[in-house]
């Protein structure tokens, strides 16, 4: 088994932060993954090959947390003492609410437009866009943070979660879509 | 051992014996065996030059017929020839069902919902039907290669789902055949081109296989091939272009549709000789003997049959679209795409494909051949005959992993095209006091009722501690291996006592039927049961001490200190010593009892050694 008390940036061989340099994760993740890929134990005794699979699996959830920007930002929470509850918390930011019914009309009158699936194409780049933004303002509140800026990180990341179930509704569309074709 | 040569790269090693080891293709319409040889992968022919083997056996009361042969008696002796068996590979009898009119067997109605057909040599289950193709292969390949194999790597459709997965590493154990592992056959076409070409970049594999179909998306970077997003359609193949082909030429000849199953598979045959017909040529001219023994002409024109295959060849480009997106990519990022599978000769499928992809279509190798090439080259490197070799294959799950909650709805524990092996964890608890056991229904697919799901397994967890309700927690955790396969464990947390983990295969063989099978088979009643099992373990055994005493040698002196090393030398040599003796049990247990001793060692040494991987990288360098 992998060293657990190591954190993902750790095993990594990464800086703890938030801002991280994808291509330098994609190749650690890449050279991580040559040493301990099941792969590589094919013709090893059983037990190294455990160790191995547990291993690969360790690093590939730690990858998958940390190329995702709200999987990173969960991430970094935890390991500053806060842990979400993502099915509870939400936020109460009311302009943003808002906000985010007027998407979601949008999203229900796509499935009628004579080309769904640009009306479509045309929500999700928006989507991406907030949340570019939002990846933005998260990095700065995690530059040095105070238990303030950890609060409105928290509060981000909500509105985050948001987006993301968005763009997971906005995609089961588009498969309902493909199915009726 | 595999430490070993992974902690030191550069260094040479001990020569060793080149491993046997060979690529299956166990296809629809056609299997295909390839190994590598004096360095390069090829397939290997049979006694008269033939490559391809079609996926066709036959039952007689003289032993199965595998291949041509079979094949040309499908018209005349349709029941006890199976064809396109892989279409039925880990599919319940009720889905088997509803395939209908294309396949004329009799079916044995019967409780467990795997389908068994009615043969003059009895029933038999696709397992056993694909374990006789198999065999046939292995065969081929210990002859021409001449001496047994280390083990096969089998390819699968990436769309497979683990039932079907599952399935086909039955067929394997049935054939008596040792699987290195399973490879999605997108990503062995990949194998096979990147490996020639070695360009890195983003790669889009299309392959229309004869009853499936696969798209991947995949990443090539320094040997490392990691599959972004897999998509497809395991039920629809280049078969499919020959039935709306046969099914113009009834309309065309006036038949009705209640022909026999002769007719139906002379048919499709003359429809699958057009296809192939107008790949080349503009038109060709068809013929059929109609049952009043007049012959009906008709001329075909490539347009016409166009026409006729357009809407299912854009069915393939919707799960192509859906591909691109789980991999945040857009088409104008890939670089290429692959052909892969004998319809993707048809002119259209290249022009829609390459249209799609805004991209050049790459076909270089046969397409028939080229999943073959790329699980003989993955062979070779499981098998240990390429301890330097850069390359890893890093796929994924092609559909999404749940479990069924209240109201019938499914809760995803593992989202489609998460990198494999995956672990995920999910607590439970129980709902009344002094409850022990629990049921878990296993299911996979996309959609958000279990009903439009496809069961997996259900699983009865047993010997939780009694408590009051709600007080236990149940951790049940879910892994799927390299293969894709997935596997169940449970423990309460507050007690630490794992629950056992009994899994009922909704469409699979059980271990017992298997079992049974295997002793039925003659083959293996000749053989002594307990003296393959003692060799097997011997051989577990030596292998055990071959990777310790190369660990100790490599780093033994700078991981452990004297007192850890003496004890486990003591342990080794205690090993050495019982392997000596024809005990299987006691061997057993000292195994066991060694890697207990060490298990410290080793993951010191992984992480020492994912230490050393991470040493002295800087980022600079990685340019």
């Amino acid at each position: 088994m992998l060293d657990f008390s190591k954190n993902y940036f750790e095993l990594f061989g990464l800086p703890v932060g938030y801002i991280v340099d994808k291509t330098q994760l994609a190749e650690r993740y890449r050279e991580l993954q040559r040493v301990v890929h099941p792969d590589r134990f094919a013709n090893a005794p059983e037990q190294e090959r455990r160790i191995s699979m547990q291993g690969t699996v360790r690093i590939n959830e730690a990858y998958n947390t940390l190329k995702d920007p709200i999987e990173r930002a969960r991430y970094m929470l935890s390991l500053n003492g806060i842990e979400m509850d993502a099915q509870q918390e939400t936020t109460r930011d009311s302009a943003f609410l808002m906000e985010q019914l007027e998407l979601r009309e949008e999203l229900e009158a796509a499935r009628d437009k004579p080309d769904p699936y640009a009306a479509i194409a045309d929500l999700m780049t928006d989507i991406n866009k907030r949340i570019s933004s939002m990846v933005g303002q998260m990095a700065v509140q995690f530059e040095t943070p105070t238990p303030e800026q950890l609060e409105s990180a928290r509060e981000i990341l909500r509105k985050m979660q948001f987006l993301q179930k968005f763009r997971y509704d906005a995609e089961s569309l588009e498969a309902e879509l493909d199915e009726a074709l | 051992m595999a430490l070993l040569q992974l902690s030191e790269p550069g260094q040479s090693k001990a020569p060793h014996q080149h491993r046997l080891a060979a690529g299956i293709d166990l296809g629809t319409t056609n299997s295909l065996v390839a190994s590598v040889r004096s360095g390069r992968a090829e397939t290997l022919p049979d006694g008269q030059g033939r490559h391809l083997l079609p996926s066709v056996v036959r039952y007689t009361r003289e032993g199965p017929i595998v291949g041509y042969a079979a094949r040309s008696a499908a018209v005349s002796d349709p029941l006890n020839t199976i064809v396109s068996v892989k279409r039925m590979l880990g599919h319940s009898i009720d889905e088997v069902k509803s395939l209908g009119s294309i396949l004329p067997y009799r079916f044995t109605q019967q409780e467990t919902a795997v389908p068994r057909m009615q043969t003059v040599v009895g029933e038999r289950s696709p397992v056993e039907v694909s374990a006789e193709i198999l065999k046939v292969l292995s065969k081929r390949a210990e002859e021409t290669l001449g001496g047994p194999l280390e083990g096969v790597v089998i390819t699968v459709p990436a769309y497979f789902d683990d039932a079907q997965r599952q399935a086909t590493k039955d067929a394997a154990r049935l054939a008596q055949i040792k699987v290195l592992r399973l490879l999605n056959e997108p990503t062995a076409a990949a194998v096979a081109y990147g490996l020639d070409s070695g360009s890195d970049g983003i790669h889009a594999i299309y392959d229309l296989g004869g009853g499936t179909f696969d798209i991947s998306i995949l990443r090539l970077n320094r040997g490392v091939f990691e599959v972004l997003s897999t998509g497809g359609d395991s039920t629809l193949g280049g078969d499919d272009l020959d039935r709306v082909l046969a099914q113009w030429i009834m309309q065309q000849a006036g038949l009705s549709d209640d022909i026999d199953h002769a007719m139906q598979r002379r048919l499709m045959r003359d429809a699958c000789a057009a296809k192939e017909a107008l790949t080349e040529a503009d038109t060709t001219s068809l013929e059929v003997e109609l049952e009043t023994g007049e012959l009906w002409h008709g001329e075909l024109s490539r347009q016409q049959f166009n026409q006729m295959i357009e809407p299912l060849v854009r069915k393939t480009l919707v799960p192509c679209r859906r591909a691109l997106r789980d991999a945040g990519l857009t088409a104008a990022e890939i670089e290429d795409v692959v052909l892969v599978g004998g319809s993707t000769r048809v002119p259209l499928v290249r022009e829609l494909v390459s249209g799609f992809f805004k991209s050049h279509a790459m076909g270089e190798i046969d397409p028939d051949r080229v999943v073959a090439i790329g699980a003989a080259l993955q062979a070779d490197i499981l098998a240990g005959n390429k301890p330097d070799d850069e390359m890893l294959l890093l796929d994924v799950n092609p559909l999404s992993l749940g479990i069924e909650t209240m109201g019938g709805l499914v809760e995803k524990i593992i989202p489609r095209n998460t990198t494999i092996p995956v672990a995920r964890a999910q607590e439970f608890t129980t709902f009344k006091d002094g409850q022990t056991a629990m049921a878990v229904h296993v299911l996979q697919g996309e959609r958000e009722l279990v009903s439009d799901c496809r069961s997996l397994a259900r699983f009865e967890l047993r010997g939780i501690p009694p408590m009051v309700a709600g007080a236990a927690r149940i951790r049940v955790t879910f892994a799927v291996d390299a293969d894709g396969l997935l596997s169940v464990e449970a423990k309460e947390e507050s007690t630490g006592i794992n629950a056992s983990v009994e899994i009922k295969p909704s469409y699979g063989l059980t271990d017992e039927e298997i079992g049974t099978m295997l002793r039925d088979s003659m083959e293996y009643a000749q053989e002594d049961l307990a003296v393959r099992r003692l060799r097997e373990q011997q051989v577990e055994a030596q292998r055990v001490i071959e990777a310790l005493s190369a660990a100790l040698a490599d780093d033994g002196d700078q991981l452990l200190d004297l007192q850890e090393r003496a004890g486990i030398d003591a342990a080794l040599a205690r090993l050495v010593e019982i392997t000596r003796l024809d005990d299987e049990k006691a061997i057993k247990s000292e195994v066991k009892a060694l890697e207990k001793h060490c298990e410290f060692y080793v993951e010191r040494r992984m992480n020492s050694n994912v230490r050393k991987a991470m040493s002295g990288h800087s980022v600079d360098e990685f340019e």
